[in-house]
C-alpha cells in the first residue's frame, strides 16, 4: 500500500464530481483527498486526488477513471516532477501568554502566517506541502490544549524545472 | 433553419438513428413526447405493463438484433422502475438508450411531484447518464447517447428530459457527427503485441481458448471457428460466450465455471496457455483465483482495458475488439501439434459427460433435448435459476440458434420480457422462453403485452414448486434447511418443512388458468410422453403466447457444481 497522486482533467459539468467520488466509493477504493477547481478553460475542471492503494488497484483505478466519458485525461503524479501545496488553517485556543509567544515563534520558524488572534487564540494559515502541514499539526497538537484544523487537500501542477511535493 | 419543439427533435433523432420500435410507458412527465409519437406511424411504440419489464424487452430486442434498444418512461416511479433493467443491461454490455421524463428545470430540487434524481440513482449502473438542461444541447446529447451506447464496449445510456426542454422551440438540427473528447473508443489491434501472443501460442504444449461474451457481441463467431480450425486448439466458453462456436464442434469442450463441464474446468486448470478473448473473468468463471489456470500463461484480449488484469494477472494484455483481433490473428497462426493434449481432453469429456443425475420421468433435460431435436432457427431466452443452468448446459447452439440470458446480474424476471423483445425484433424466428416458477412471476404481467402484440412466444415454465437454485444450495451446503424456498408453502404448513409430503397445498397460481385469463394459451405437462404434443400445440398458436408448464422434481440438481471460493477442479459431480 502506497500513497499516490492523480491529476484529472474533467468536463466542467454537473454530476462529474459525484461520478468520480461515486466510482471510488462504489468500488471500495481508498480515497484520501480530492480537490476540484476550474481552469483557464471554462469547460474543463482539474482534480487532484490523493489515494492509498497497492500497484494493481492503482492501475485499475486509472483505467476505471479513463473509462468515464466525462474524464478527458488522467495523469499519474506519483513519480513525476510536480509542485504540490495544501492550504491549512489551524486555530489554537485556550492559550496562556507564554503559549501566544511560543506560537508567534513557531510561525516565524515554520514560515506560517498568523492571520488573526486575540488574547487567548491564534489563527494560523499555512500553504505548504502536505507532509509539512502534517508535521505542524503534530507539533501543535502535542504542545497545545485545543486546536481546530481545516485542510483543503492538495492541489498540484507539473513542474517547470524543480520539484516540490 | 426551422424552429421545432424538443419532442419533434427527439422523434427526428429516432428516425435518423434508424429506430423503428421503442418501448414506452407514459406518465405526466412524458405526455408531450407521447403526443408527438402519436403522429408518427413509422415508429412503433410497444406498451409493456411494467417499466422493469420494459427495459428487459428493449434489452432482448437489442441483444437479438444488434440494434440499440430504446426505452421511454415517465419520471419518478417510472424512471425508478427501470433501475434493475438498466443494471442488467450494463453488466451484460447491452446497448440501450433510456429516456426518462423529468420535472421542469425550474422545479428540480423542490421535491416536486414525481421528481427523482434518476441520473444520480443510475450513475454507477450505466455507461453514461446525462440530463438535458438546455434545449440547445438536446440534439447533441441524443446523438452522443446513441453513439456511446453502441460503440466500444456497448452499454445503457440514460438521458433525462425535463418537461420544459421538450416543449421549447429550438433548432431542428440533428448532428451527424460526434466528438466527445473524453471518449475515443479504439478497436484497433496492436499487431506487435498480438504477434507476441501468437508466439506464445505456438510454443505452448497445452493451449486452450477461453471465449467470453465479447466474441458474440462483436459478431466474430465465424472468425473464431476459423481460428479454431486453423490452429486445432480446443475451446471452452463462459456462459455469455456459449454459442460463439457451434456447440457440436469437435473442439468445443463446454462451459467453464461454477456449473461448467468437467472437461472444460479441468482443461483450464491444466492448460499451459490460456488464450482468452472477450471475458472479464468473473468470480463465477474463475472460482478460487489462486488456483485458476494455475500452470498457465495468460493472454487476454478485451475491448475494455479495465477488464484486463482486474481479476486475473495477465501475461499478454491486448486491448481490441474481438473481431478485429481474431481476424488479424488468422494471418499469423498455424496448425498446432496438440495430439496428446487433445487426447487428454477428449478422455475427460468422454468419462464425464454433462448429464442429469436422475433423468427419470419428466426432466428439464428432456425438454431441452426436444428443443435441440426440433428447432433449427430459434432464439432461446432464459430466466435465472436452475432452469437457466440446465439450458446453458444442454442447449445446442449454432449460427442459427441464439441464446439470451442475464449473466452479469442474474436478474430473475429477465427471461420472459426479454423473449418478447427478441420476438418483436425477429418476427420470423421461433422464440422460446425458459423460465422458472419463481422468476416467471417476477414479470408475469407481460402476458398482457404478449397478447396485445400477438407475440407467439413459447414459454417453457419449469415448475419445481421452489426457488430451485437456492434450494440446491440449501441441499448441498445447509443441511437441507429449506428456508424460504418453497413456492407451495402456506400459512398452515409446519414452520420447518424438509420437503415432500402428500399434504402439500396446491400450487398458486394455476399457471394454465392464469395464461387463459390473460387470453394466452396454457398447457400443463406432467409426463415425458407429452412433451412433443405440447410443443406441437404451442407452435400452432401463431397469434399469441403459450405457456407450457412442465411439472418437474424439486430434487433435480444442476451438476457439476463448484462451491463459491473452491478451486474449479473441486467439482461436486454427484449427490
Ligand atoms: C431478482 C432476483 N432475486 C433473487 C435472486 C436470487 N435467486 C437466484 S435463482 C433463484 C431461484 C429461482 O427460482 P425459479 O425461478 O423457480 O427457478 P429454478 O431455480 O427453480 O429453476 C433466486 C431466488 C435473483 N437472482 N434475482
Ligand atoms: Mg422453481
Amino acid at each position: 500500500m502506497e500513497k499516490r497522486w492523480l491529476s484529472l482533467f474533467v468536463e466542467n459539468d454537473i454530476g462529474v464530481l459525484s461520478k468520480i467520488s461515486g466510482l471510488f466509493s462504489g468500488k471500495a477504493y481508498n480515497l484520501e483527498s480530492l480537490t476540484v477547481g476550474m481552469t483557464e478553460d471554462e469547460t474543463v475542471s482539474r482534480m487532484t486526488i490523493r489515494l492509498i492503494s497497492d500497484d494493481e488497484t492503482f492501475e485499475q483505478i486509472k483505467k476505471q477513471l479513463n473509462r468515464c466519458i466525462e474524464v478527458i485525461k488522467v495523469i499519474d503524479f506519483t513519480n513525476s516532477p510536480i509542485h504540490m501545496k495544501e492550504l491549512l488553517f489551524v486555530k489554537v485556543r485556550k492559550c496562556s501568554k507564554g503559549d501566544l509567544d511560543e506560537l508567534f515563534r513557531i510561525a516565524e520558524v515554520f514560515g506560517v502566517s498568523i492571520i488573526d488572534y486575540d488574547k487567548e487564540s491564534v489563527l494560523m494559515e499555512c500553504v505548504q506541502t502536505e507532509s509539512k502541514n502534517n508535521a505542524l499539526i503534530t507539533l501543535l497538537s502535542s504542545d497545545f490544549q485545543s486546536i481546530e484544523v481545516v485542510r483543503g487537500g492538495s492541489v498540484a501542477i507539473e513542474s517547470i524545472s524543480i520539484t516540490e511535493r | 433553419m426551422q424552429q421545432i419543439r424538443g419532442t419533434s427533435l427527439l422523434v427526428k433523432a429516432l428516425q435518423e438513428e434508424g429506430v423503428d420500435t421503442i418501448f414506452g410507458y407514459p406518465g405526466g412527465l412524458v405526455t408531450d413526447i407521447f403526443d408527438e409519437l402519436y403522429h408518427h406511424d413509422d415508429i412503433k411504440v410497444v406498451l409493456p405493463r411494467h417499466e422493469q419489464a420494459l427495459v428487459h424487452e428493449a434489452d432482448g430486442y437489442a441483444r437479438s438484433t444488434g440494434k440499440v434498444g430504446v426505452c421511454l418512461v415517465t419520471g419518478g416511479p417510472g424512471a425508478a422502475n427501470m433501475v434493475t433493467g438498466i443494471a442488467t443491461a450494463y453488466y451484460d454490455s447491452v446497448p440501450l438508450v433510456c429516456l426518462s421524463g423529468q420535472v421542469a428545470s425550474s422545479l428540480i430540487g423542490d421535491d416536486a411531484f414525481q421528481e427523482a434524481d434518476i441520473v444520480g440513482i443510475t450513475r454507477n449502473i450505466c455507461k453514461h447518464g446525462v440530463i438535458v438542461n438546455d434545449r440547445k444541447n438536446l440534439g447533441r446529447i441524443l446523438k452522443e447517447a446513441f453513439y456511446i451506447a453502441r460503440t466500444g464496449k456497448p452499454g445503457p445510456v440514460l438521458v433525462d428530459l425535463p418537461k420544459n426542454v421538450m416543449v421549447e422551440l429550438g433548432s431542428d438540427e440533428y448532428p451527424d457527427k460526434v466528438n466527445i473528447r473524453g471518449y475515443k473508443p479504439s478497436t484497433k489491434v496492436h499487431i506487435g503485441q498480438l504477434k507476441k501472443a501468437v508466439d506464445l501460442l505456438n510454443t505452448s504444449q497445452k493451449p486452450i481458448f477461453l471465449i467470453g461474451g465479447g466474441v458474440n457481441i462483436a459478431g466474430a463467431q465465424a472468425e473464431l471457428t476459423k481460428l479454431v480450425e486453423l490452429t486445432k486448439i480446443p475451446v471452452v466458453t463462459t456462459m455469455m460466450g456459449k454459442g460463439s462456436i457451434d456447440t457440436k464442434h469437435p473442439y468445443y469442450l463446454g462451459n467453464v465455471g461454477m456449473h461448467g463441464s468437467y472437461a472444460a474446468n479441468m482443461a483450464v486448470t491444466e492448460c499451459d496457455l490460456l488464450f482468452s478473448i472477450g471475458t472479464r473473468f468473473s468470480d463465477r468463471v474463475t472460482s478460487k483465483i489462486s488456483e485458476f489456470a494455475r500452470n498457465a500463461k495468460i493472454v487476454h484480449i478485451d475491448i475494455d482495458s479495465a477488464a484486463i488484469s482486474k481479476n486475473i494477472k495477465v501475461d499478454i494484455p491486448i486491448v481490441a475488439d474481438a473481431k478485429e483481433a481474431i481476424t488479424a490473428m488468422l494471418n499469423y497462426v498455424n496448425e498446432h501439434e496438440t495430439a496428446e493434449w487433445l487426447q487428454q481432453l477428449f478422455t475427460w469429456q468422454a468419462t464425464h459427460p454433462l448429464t442429469m443425475q436422475s433423468n427419470n420421468g419428466l426432466t428439464a433435460k428432456k425438454v431441452i433435448d426436444h428443443i435441440n431435436e426440433t428447432c433449427q432457427d430459434a432464439i432461446v431466452v432464459t430466466d435465472v435459476g436452475q432452469h437457466q443452468m440446465w439450458t446453458i448446459q444442454f442447449l445446442e447452439l449454432n449460427r442459427n440458434m441464439q441464446l439470451l440470458t442475464s449473466g452479469g446480474m442474474g436478474t430473475m424476471g429477465y427471461g420472459f420480457p426479454a423473449a418478447l423483445g427478441a420476438k418483436l425484433g425477429n418476427e420470423h424466428k421461433t422464440v422460446i422462453c425458459i423460465s422458472g416458477d419463481g422468476g416467471m412471476q417476477m414479470n408475469i404481467q407481460e402476458l398482457a403485452t404478449a397478447v396485445a402484440e400477438e407475440l407467439p412466444v413459447i414459454i417453457c415454465l419449469f415448475n419445481n414448486s421452489s426457488l430451485g437454485m437456492v434450494r440446491q444450495v440449501q441441499t448441498l451446503f445447509f443441511e437441507k434447511n429449506y428456508s424460504s424456498i418453497c413456492t407451495r408453502r402456506r400459512k398452515s404448513c409446519p414452520r420447518k418443512c424438509s420437503g415432500t409430503s402428500d399434504q402439500c397445498p396446491p400450487y398458486s397460481p394455476d399457471f394454465v388458468a392464469l395464461a387463459k385469463a390473460y387470453g394466452a394459451e396454457g398447457i400443463r405437462v406432467t409426463t415425458e410422453g407429452e412433451i412433443g404434443a405440447a410443443f406441437d400445440q404451442a407452435l400452432k398458436n401463431t397469434d399469441g403466447p403459450t405457456i407450457i408448464e412442465f411439472i418437474i422434481d424439486k430434487d433435480d440438481l444442476v451438476l457439476p457444481m463448484v462451491q463459491g471460493g473452491k478451486p474449479l477442479y473441486e467439482m461436486i459431480l454427484e449427490y
